[in-house]
């Protein structure tokens, strides 16, 4: 077996049992990125200096010994993610020569406190605004399963990235969707953990009452080694909940003999490809045979999802963007002559077309006279949507809900509507909403492409989903699969 | 019919920069006249990932402000955005707070002083947090502007008055008044010309108390009691002869000149921004609960109009007096040493702090602060008066001394031989002495020209070098006179 195949436990023991060393396996992956990436566009910024130097860095202390589990392994960091002395452009012209004198929190986490290696910074579609990775300034991403199709969005360079075997792993954020959807595309398994669990503090912010980090992997297991790592409370984000972090890893393998979960009737509804509905109904009928007990439920104001975020979302991104003003970071038009040229056109030349079109509908929705109808209108129908979700974890376990109405789409397929587009997270977007955790896993293929489906959780019970996952997989092969011009 | 009398409406806001050692939301140091940005960390600057973590020292502070106004202090206030684009706002909107204020429904009672001093209520409508702005920089770069975010992120609460002032006169009493509570509450340095105090005021005149409010026009950023005086007043007669000459007055903001002392329009509040408040997502709503407020309260100075109110009863003062005293902690403080060490009257030791110091400080544009007598010096002064070592008269000739470092009242009074005269035989020496070399006028005094007596006290004064008793030198003048 390849090291690029090797799940994380499995790479962990190896570099315990010094089978090999860690620079041998970020050389693999840098190796493997410089082979690939050319047909993927997956990376934005590949750091083999930092790579190697964090890895010597490991292989000391794994010598030493005494040292945590992912030390050592190696990971890519989503755009989005502040890190010091390496570009963070999320994505945007506006911040193509950004350099942030500061890490994320998470960043910190994973590096500095858990000693992961990082290979480089991975595309996204600019500031998370999109589903197919096709806003990146960068450039679209490709779909590793199939060359002419979308990655899906917004962290198309994280799963495609892994899905190719050029990082074992790597982080993510979900606002509405954006790990979750891109997970199902491309055969991963990706969770957004619960509002607050993971510190927002240097993760660039699209709607900061949406938005939380995650991580995308080939397996649950892996998914939760990283997660616990991530999760934790942060002074620098207030949003941040002090409660202690269950232990995600040890819970696993647990039997779900018994587990309630419920089937949203409103998620089963027209709409959902046949390709998608055959899979997931058989991973409900695997979930039955595992000893699951599956009702149908209502979230009754789910369908509100996606006209509720569409005036949440745009409305945080159009103040959190406010600060690119070229004045003190970012792009500066050399054409202004005046200040308030100086305003519109270097916004004017630094955003792309659909970060535009949102910060302008977000500025409209909290304008004078339209605020009451839109944004406050918005946040009631939030609070409904929460509600439901609330009396629903009364009677049921976990939520179990496709994740996509379809598989990947091709490049361009969408992108001339705008509309279409935001439609992809009809199914995700209730998580973000209610700021539960959710995560998308594999269930099969349709027409050779990968779908996935999707489980949500009562708040802070990231412990429960990820065992229900990984019960899954125990019983299934799907996450194994790996695309084939890859391997 | 002649047309009633114009009235002036004014309310006034007023920016107050907290004491607090570090930013409203960031750790960065807030400290005054620190070079350009370095002060600037990745929270002010508006670095893209940055978040804002709330200072509880601010919230307190507010808390006390509250406390102090007779307010309701919020049990759940919420941080808004409030959005514009400006070189000196980093992150295109100010933290502020917008639908739910920490503070609402305060008052504060004024001493107008004037031929006829009045007291009034002020009502304040509420007092909100909020980071200050930076400061840009045109004169330093021709042709360029410097921005410098060293303030930027300062807390500040912003308090905004009821319009119930009617003059210039009510204004500058509320803001003296607003002024001392911060300063004693320590929750503000008061400092008004670095801006950590300083005004927007809201004017419009109409005709009469029974008319609607006229048209409004907010003067910006007054950082003097002088100039909101000036513009206030110059503010009101400019909108009377435009009324009155048939114009029309425009809501708008407009800057005060101080080597003018006159204001003018900056901007039409009618283009005025769209501020697009919503509240701060990366901010929780802020609790206050009643026991955090009764421990805030447990943890307060007195208050100004507290340590009013003492004075007169502890001290027999009169209210004009209690209040000049307790305008300002130090000045009040310095009294109640004065009091303390010279175990004089009370009554005695006011009218040597709000007379003799004050005038001389005034003088001298002074504060308190930079007294050239301190407070155990006066004393010793008020002390020699009170065992009658001196006369009133001669101390102030020592209190002159003093005030020129010529050393303590005792080393003065020692030097220049000023003890007074309270040997009646002394005295009465004199008097018959006066008495032989001027018995015209005695005679002339005693055939009822009454008026002769101020030459005789005159005479002896002079012959006593000053230092006679004046209470016996008047008795003992009046029984020799007599005959």
């Amino acid at each position: 077996m390849s090291l690029h195949q090797l799940s994380l436990t499995a790479m962990a023991a190896g570099l315990a049992a010094k089978q090999f060393s860690s620079r041998e396996l970020t050389q693999h992956y840098l190796a493997r990125i410089a082979q690939f990436d050319d047909q993927l566009n997956s990376f934005v910024s590949v750091t083999p200096e930092i790579a190697l130097m964090q890895a010597d860095a490991a292989d000391a202390r794994l010598a030493a010994g005494g040292v945590g589990l992912l030390t050592g392994i190696p990971i890519a960091q989503k755009d989005i993610f502040c890190t010091t002395g390496v570009r963070t452009a999320c994505g945007s012209k506006m911040l193509d020569k950004f350099v942030a004198p500061y890490d994320a929190t998470i960043v910190r986490k994973l590096h500095s406190d858990s000693g992961m290696v990082m290979l480089g910074k991975v595309n996204m579609d600019e500031f998370a605004m999109g589903s197919s990775n096709e806003t990146s300034f960068y450039g679209p991403v490709k779909n590793p399963w199939d060359l002419s199709c979308v990655p899906g969005g917004s962290s198309g360079g994280s799963v495609a990235c892994v899905a190719a075997g050029l990082a074992p792993v790597a982080t993510a954020t979900d606002t509405g969707g954006s790990i979750r959807q891109p997970a199902a595309f491309t055969n991963l398994t990706g969770i957004k953990p619960t509002y607050g669990r993971v510190s927002r503090y240097g993760m660039i912010a699209f709607a900061s009452s949406l938005d939380q980090a995650g991580v995308v992997a080939r397996s649950t297991e892996d998914a939760a080694l990283i997660l616990q790592a991530m999760s934790g409370f942060d002074a620098l984000d207030s949003t941040s909940i002090e409660r202690p972090v269950d232990d995600l890893v040890t819970g696993l393998g647990q039997s779900i003999k018994g587990l309630k979960i419920g089937l949203p009737k409103e998620y089963f509804a027209d709409g959902m490809a046949p390709g998608v509905r055959t899979c997931v109904e058989a991973a409900i009928a695997q979930l039955k045979v595992l000893g699951a007990v599956v009702s149908e439920i209502s979230l009754p104001n789910a369908p509100l999802s996606v006209p509720t975020y569409y005036v949440v979302a745009p409305a945080e991104a159009s103040s959190n963007l406010a600060r690119m003003d070229g004045v003190r970071f970012g792009h500066r038009s050399q054409e202004a002559r005046n200040l308030e040229e100086l305003y519109k056109k270097s916004r004017g030349e630094g955003f792309g077309a659909e970060v535009q079109r949102r910060i302008m509908i977000g500025t409209y929705v909290l304008s004078h006279g339209y605020y009451d109808a839109y944004y406050l209108q918005a946040q009631k129908v939030r609070n409904l949507i929460y509600q439901d979700f609330k009396r629903a974890y009364e009677t049921v376990d976990v939520i179990l809900a496709p994740t996509t109405t379809g598989t990947a789409f091709k490049f361009g397929d969408n992108s001339d509507d705008p509309v279409a587009m935001y439609l992809n997270d009809i199914y995700t977007i209730a998580a973000n909403l209610a700021g539960i955790p959710a995560m998308s896993l594999p269930c099969g293929f349709s027409e050779g492409l990968p779908v996935g489906f999707q489980l949500m959780g009562n708040y802070f019970d990231e412990a429960r989903l990820l065992n229900v996952a990984h019960q899954y997989q125990q019983a299934t092969d799907f996450h194994t699969q790996s695309p084939k011009e890859f391997v | 019919m002649a047309q009633a009398q114009w009235e002036a409406v004014i309310g006034l806001e007023v920016h107050c920069q907290l004491m607090t050692q570090t930013k409203i939301f960031s750790g960065a140091a807030t400290a005054y006249g620190a070079e350009p940005n370095t002060q600037a960390d990745a929270v002010t600057l508006g670095l893209p990932g940055v978040l804002p973590v709330l200072n509880q020292q601010a919230v307190k502070m507010a808390v006390k402000f509250g406390i102090a106004v007779d307010a309701k202090i919020a049990e759940r206030c919420v941080f808004a955005r409030k959005h514009y684009f400006y070189p000196d706002l980093p992150k295109g909107y100010q933290i502020s707070q917008y639908e739910l204020p920490i503070v609402e429904h305060g008052h504060l009672d004024i001493e107008v002083e004037g031929p006829k001093p009045y007291t009034k209520r002020i009502g304040i409508t509420r007092a909100h947090l909020e980071e200050d702005a930076g400061k840009s920089l045109h004169e330093a770069y021709p042709g360029m502007t410097g921005i410098d975010l060293n303030r930027a992120g300062t807390p500040l609460i912003e308090i905004v008055s009821e319009p119930d002032i009617r003059s210039a006169a009510e204004a500058v009493a509320y803001l003296k008044k607003m002024h001392a509570i911060v300063v004693s509450l320590g929750v503000c340095d008061g400092n008004m010309q670095e801006g950590s105090f300083r005004c927007d005021a809201n004017v419009s005149v109409r005709r009469g108390p029974d008319a609607p409010f006229g048209t409004r026009t907010e003067t910006k950023n007054i950082n003097s009691f002088r100039y909101v005086q000036q513009a206030i007043d110059f503010e009101i007669a400019r909108q009377i002869e435009v009324l009155e000459a048939g114009g029309t007055i425009y809501q708008e903001t407009r800057l005060f000149n101080p080597d003018t002392g006159e204001t003018r329009a900056m901007r039409l509040k009618e283009n005025a921004n769209d501020y697009r408040y919503f509240p701060d997502p990366d901010l929780l709503p802020v609790i206050v609960t009643a026991e955090d407020i009764a421990a805030i309260k447990a943890d307060m100075p007195e208050l100004p109009s507290v340590k009013k109110a003492r004075f007169e009863s502890q001290y027999g003062l009169s209210a004009y007096d209690a209040n000049l005293l307790t305008g300002e902690t130090a000045l009040a403080l310095y009294f109640e040493e004065v009091v303390k060490a010279s175990g004089a009257e009370a009554k005695l030791c006011a009218n040597w702090v709000t007379g003799s110091l004050l005038a001389a400080l005034n003088k001298s544009g002074k504060g308190i602060q930079e007294t050239p007598i301190n407070a155990a010096q006066l004393a010793g002064l008020v002390a020699r008066i009170a065992d009658k070592t001196i006369s009133s008269n001669t101390a102030k000739d020592v209190f002159e001394a003093m005030a020129n470092g010529e050393g303590s009242a005792d080393e003065i009074i020692k030097a220049k031989g000023l003890v007074q005269i309270t040997d009646e035989g002394a005295i009465v020496k004199a008097i018959e002495e006066i008495m032989a070399k001027n018995p015209g006028q005695l005679a002339e005094y005693r055939s009822g020209k009454d008026k002769l007596f101020g030459f005789f006290v005159g005479q002896a004064m002079k012959a006593t070098g000053g230092k006679a008793n004046p209470d016996a030198l008047n008795r003992l003048l009046k029984e020799k006179l007599a005959g």
